[in-house]
């Protein structure tokens, strides 16, 4: 039972991670139809500069804005000189674009911090852990990794839905051409969406850098599982990527814990966790395939 | 005038053979990616080994990216039209498997300054293959046997899914003896959370864990944010605990156990050079085993290319066979396939005055071994 919920407690965990991510590159591919693999060098980004200035200034509370400004800032500049220039290009050049981007960010990190990780650990206030059932001390910045990400689902729906805003971002969203037409700036709308994207991203990798190493290129490590929340949420669509995000960091995680030990009741030790890691592996893709059938555009429509 | 500059030009061009080239050293290593760190370890080993030889030695040094098809196209190139014959360096077992056999097939001869996968250390030893860091499975059945002269009974194994996490897991189970709970993880996972529940679950005595790099930054620091920290021990064998990984996980990883066998506070001169050597020349990075296997590897082959020159690659290989040199760990010897006879050390990571971790030499627990493979190897 304390496991069953522990494993509950990560996948939310997992899932809300994807789903900071996956908000930021929908709104990206739904609303200006860019193909932006270089997300996952943004999160990076984010999580660099907060663990730097947390080393400089001993407090992750003043890393946190400080890596959200320069994500968001690194995404403006990004979407200033790059990405402006693909909105009318062919998607294979957008992949071609941002992929060259991804190399460049790698390197420009390794210039600057060099090879090793960056230091970065849980704030003081947070290295606890909260006994979440009896028996089952759950780390407490996880926890709060949770709540940051539930509180920013409930701000974008906010802003998608309420806001005048998000009214154009939805509309941008469903059909591109008739926002231009209506005498938007849609040049505006692009650059603020990106760089809310950006944001988000880097919030994202802020988040996971206490948790996981903060070196070069983990951005790559996410991006892929990113983009599948992305598909199957339904390009465009915020509403999407959360519910596609919790679903799959849920699958994932249930299947990677516990899919290997029922094996074990079927088939020898090694062999039984080699198929058990292989299948929960691909479980997600698999969960794609099968949303896709049924459903092509995705969960959700467009600007939802 | 013009027949002045032909004169010049034509004595410089006689005179040009009369110097040495240097000798060209192939150097295959990981330089990119989260790994990046372990292959800058390698070239900076290699580079103070070559010197503290005396050899006249040009390092060729090109990043394989973790990737067995251009660390294959590297080999390629410099063994064929390059006139390299030594090549050495490379990090990760998967690269090691496919350089390796090609390597040998084309006539050149390989020294490993840290991979060391098992498929190559018994029936398919070869003569101009060698390792100077350990087999991979020795490297861990330290820690099995650490493990079991604790007294722990009960064990949950983790490692990542490739042939070096299985030759890890397989090399701790042999030695420690008992009741092992394996679990493989991904090859680039970097979020245990699900495998912290599953120690939680299991309840074990001990985990030992392999996860080089930064898998092994983000294992530490989640196994003290699980709170497995204080409650279930681990024992680490070297890979998992490098010096940058306990720079960047800081005090989450103080008071675990660890297995090595050499470590920056041994006592002898061979060693100490070392240290100095690399505080000199690289001040803000650590010195890891992948340096000082790679220094050994420089000292080996910078000695045996002193001796012989690298003319005849038979007579070198037989030279580097002889292993005459000083290693930093004290006392080295090749086994029947070449890899490495030596002593193995219990070790624990202790706070400093700043509270930061290092590492501190307990006992010898292992004397003069070799590893399990060597009996196949009919050479």
């Amino acid at each position: 039972m304390i496991l069953i919920v522990e494993q509950f407690l990560n996948g939310l965990q997992y899932g809300v991670t994807l789903f900071l991510l996956a908000a930021g590159l929908t709104l990206i591919f739904g609303i200006m139809g860019v193909i932006n693999l270089a997300h996952g060098a943004l999160y990076m980004v984010g999580a660099f500069a907060a663990a730097w200035v947390t080393l400089q200034t001993g407090s992750f509370w003043i890393g946190l804005p400080v890596g959200l400004i320069v994500a968001a800032g690194v995404g403006l500049a990004m979407e200033v000189t790059v990405i402006r220039r693909l909105y009318a290009r062919d998607h294979l050049d957008q992949v071609l674009a941002t992929f060259a981007l991804i190399l460049i960010f790698n390197q420009t990190v390794t210039l600057i911090f060099g090879r090793q990780p960056l230091f970065s650990q849980v704030p003081d206030l947070l290295s606890g852990s909260v006994q979440v059932l009896p028996g089952l001390p759950y780390p407490a910045y996880r926890l709060f990794v949770i709540g940051v990400g539930l509180a920013v689902a409930v701000g974008l729906y906010l802003l998608i839905n309420k806001t005048r805003v998000g009214m154009l971002v939805r509309a941008g969203a469903s059909n591109r051409q008739m926002v231009r037409a209506l005498g938007v700036d849609i040049g505006r709308l692009y650059t603020a969406v990106f760089a809310l994207g950006a944001l988000l991203a880097g919030l994202a990798g802020i988040m996971a850098s206490p948790i996981l190493a903060v070196q070069v290129g983990m951005g790559e490590e996410i991006i892929l599982a990113t983009f599948v929340v992305v598909v199957v949420g339904g390009v465009g669509s915020v509403k999407g990527a959360f519910v596609a995000g919790l679903v799959l960091g849920m699958l994932d995680t249930m299947l990677r814990a516990f899919l290997p030990g029922m094996l074990q009741g079927l088939m020898p030790g090694p062999e039984a966790q080699a198929l058990g890691v292989g299948i929960s592996s691909m479980g997600i893709y698999l969960m794609m395939a099968i949303v896709l059938l049924l459903r092509p555009r995705g969960l959700f429509a467009a600007g939802d | 005038m013009k027949r002045l500059l032909t004169t010049v030009g034509l004595l410089a061009a006689m005179a040009a053979p009369a110097f040495a080239e240097p000798t060209k050293i192939g150097v295959i290593t990981t330089l990119s990616g989260p790994a990046g760190y372990l292959g800058e370890q390698a070239r900076n080993g290699l580079t103070l080994g070559f010197a503290a030889a005396g050899a006249d030695v040009e390092l060729v040094i090109e990043d394989d990216t973790r990737d067995p098809n251009v660390g294959l196209q590297i080999a390629d190139r410099m063994l064929n039209e390059e006139g390299i014959k030594v090549i050495t360096g490379i990090i990760f077992s998967n690269v090691s498997g496919a350089v390796v056999p090609e390597t040998l097939d084309l006539g050149g001869i390989y020294v490993s300054s840290n991979a060391a996968p098992s498929p190559l250390a018994g029936a398919k030893c070869h003569p101009n293959y060698f390792v100077v860091s350990w087999q991979n499975d020795s490297l861990h059945e330290a820690s099995g046997a650490a493990a079991k002269k604790l007294g722990y009974t009960t064990a949950v194994a983790l490692a990542p899914n490739y042939q070096a996490g299985q030759d890890a897991i397989a090399g701790f189970k042999r030695e420690f003896g008992s009741e092992v709970t394996e679990i493989y993880t991904g090859v680039e996972q970097t979020d245990f959370a699900g495998e912290m529940a599953q120690i939680r679950d299991k309840a074990p005595d001990v985990v030992f864990q392999f996860h080089p790099g930064g898998q092994g930054i983000a294992f530490l620091k989640q196994y003290q944010q699980a709170d497995l920290l204080g409650n279930i021990p681990m024992v680490l064998s070297e890979p998992s605990y490098d010096g940058v990984i306990l720079k960047a996980v800081g005090p989450a990883a103080v008071g675990i156990a660890g297995t090595t066998h050499w470590n920056a506070d041994f006592d002898n001169d061979a060693s100490k050079a070392l240290v100095a050597a690399w505080a000199a020349a690289y001040p803000d990075t650590p010195l890891t085993t992948y340096g000082q296997q790679a220094y050994d590897t420089g000292l080996l082959i910078g000695t045996a290319l002193n001796a012989v020159g690298a003319d005849d690659v038979d007579a070198l290989a037989a030279e580097i066979k002889k292993a005459n040199f000083t290693s930093t760990r004290g006392a080295f010897a090749f086994g029947a396939n070449q890899h490495p006879v030596q002593d193995w050390y219990l070790t624990a990571i202790e706070a400093d005055a700043d509270g930061n971790p290092m590492i501190v030499t307990k006992e010898k627990i292992r004397e003069a071994v070799g590893d399990v493979y060597a009996v196949d190897c009919k050479m």
